[in-house]
């Protein structure tokens, strides 16, 4: 299982990485192999402000629909636009091409209090 | 939980192994697309042993099979198959099924694995005339090769023609070195190919030697994902989904099934007759998303205000198409190909035409 050091995960199986105030999220290797093939990423929250835990988005596997949460609280700004004709880049490249979502952090310390990779490999 | 005799090869080819109808069955190897494009293109091997079967033998056999079926089983000759509904005794359906003839006294049922229990009951209670009845479920097993290059490859494994045999007919062959093989060429894709049966004891040798002798062609095996959006994608009703113990195959758009012919008194024959005459309010229709979503069991179907028209049973993202499709039963004034309709996707409505499937081609 692909669990890279570099990056902060949740226990809804979701990775982020921090650049200044901008985060980047998506789904682990880990839930890309639970789901199976991704066929549909469906986000309509660009440009709106999230608490943290609350549905950004949704994401289709052939036979399953899962919410996708936020890490943290933030305003979401950008969505990968390339996952709406190969949303299956999520299961080839998840931590890389098959990112979901940019987001404008509100408070960058709330990062810390996400999982290790340490962390998260106990929890799988 | 029950095992196919398969299960081993299952585990040893990577099947990520799932609960279905009370059997530990495969339900994806290599990933539910890429399966679902080689069945299209080339050729699959499904482990479908969990299925039901049973015969019906005898001189009231006959008389038997035509009760509980809707189809007319007097149309069928020896060495065809015939696909049909049990009806329920109250407008409903007990299970669909396959129906091969092998002369007039010897009936094989072909029954889906979830109803097993139920279609047995059913087939003793309304053998009232003692044909013999017989479940061989738990020793028959059932692989079904399916794709446009399934009959060509199977060809190399029996001297018998089997790639000019007629959709819907059956034989008894040597198969693979073993003898009395039951092949037809029936399946639940949409793509041709064929079914086989046989004894437990030879599944592990048949299955190999299916899948050497399609190796060349490109052959995989394929599990329950890909058997359900091949199945979806050319518009076949699922038991459960789109069938139950309360909706009528004529609503269900199984008319086709259900011969009002004479001397096929069948049970409900005057409720599904009634219902054929007078129309019924909801029938089940074929759909494609015009908009981008997936339609899911269960969604609401509902007019352009947002009232409510009628309900998904089954949808999906059509691996060929890359669009969501499904079959819904949907309120009359709505049926015609190309009407529109919504599905509340997520609280949203989402824009979709009514299609008939196959909904590939």
């Amino acid at each position: 299982m692909n669990i890279p050091d570099n990056l902060f995960y949740t226990k809804d199986h979701e990775w982020l990485s921090l650049d200044g105030a901008i985060a980047t999220v998506g789904i682990t290797d880990f839930a890309q192999k639970e789901l199976g093939d991704i066929v549909f990423v469906d986000v309509d929250s660009v440009d709106e402000e999230l608490e943290v835990e609350e549905a950004f988005g949704t994401i289709e596997a052939v036979k399953t629909v899962s919410d996708m949460f936020m890490p943290v609280k933030g305003t979401v700004i950008e969505l990968n636009e390339e996952l709406d004709g190969e949303p299956e880049l999520i299961n080839k490249d998840p931590y890389g091409k098959g990112w979901i979502i940019k987001i404008k952090v509100a408070d960058t310390s709330e990062v810390d209090g996400l999982l290790t990779p340490d962390a998260y490999k106990e929890l799988i | 939980m029950k095992k196919t005799a398969l299960n081993d090869v299952h585990r040893r080819l990577g099947g990520k192994m799932v609960e279905f109808a009370g059997f530990d069955m495969p339900v994806q190897f290599e990933g539910i697309n890429a399966e679902h494009e080689t069945v299209r293109t080339k050729l699959g091997v499904f482990d479908v042993s969990h299925m039901g079967e049973f015969w019906v033998e005898g001189e009231n056999a006959f008389s038997l099979v035509q009760k509980i079926s809707t189809n007319d089983v007097a149309a069928l000759t020896d060495g065809k198959v015939q696909y049909s509904c049990f009806p329920n005794g109250k407008g409903g359906i007990v299970d669909d099924f396959l129906c091969y003839r092998f002369g007039t006294e010897r009936y094989l049922l072909v029954v889906n694995a979830s109803n097993i229990d139920k279609d047995w009951a059913n087939l003793t209670k309304h053998n009232t005339s003692d044909a013999k009845i017989k479940n061989v479920s738990d020793e028959t097993s059932q692989l079904a090769v399916q794709g446009p290059l399934a009959l060509k490859a199977m060809q190399k494994l029996t001297s018998e023609n089997i790639v000019g045999m007629e959709y819907y007919t059956f034989k008894e062959i040597e198969f693979a070195g073993v003898g009395d093989v039951l092949f037809s060429t029936t399946g639940y894709t949409g793509s041709g190919g064929c079914e086989l049966y046989f004894p437990n004891d030879e599944a592990e040798h048949i299955f190999n030697a299916v899948m050497e002798a399609g190796e060349e062609f490109g052959i995989k095996p394929i599990g329950l994902g890909a058997r359900d959006t091949l199945r979806l994608e050319s518009g076949f009703c699922l038991y459960g989904n789109e069938i139950n113990d309360s909706t009528s195959p004529i609503a269900a758009g199984l008319g086709w099934i259900t011969k009002f012919v004479d001397g096929n008194d069948f049970i409900d024959r005057k409720i599904f007759e009634a219902q054929k005459t007078n129309g019924v309010p909801r029938r089940l229709k074929g759909f494609v998303m015009v908009d981008r979503a997936i339609p899911r069991h269960d969604y609401e179907v509902c007019d352009e205000n947002g009232d409510v028209i009628g309900k998904v049973t089954s949808g999906t993202m059509s691996p060929m198409i890359k669009k969501g499709i499904g079959m819904a039963y949907i309120d009359k004034g709505y049926w015609k190909e190309g009407s529109e309709i919504y599905v509340r996707v997520r609280n949203k409505l989402v824009k979709a035409v009514v299609k008939k499937p196959p909904f590939f081609k």
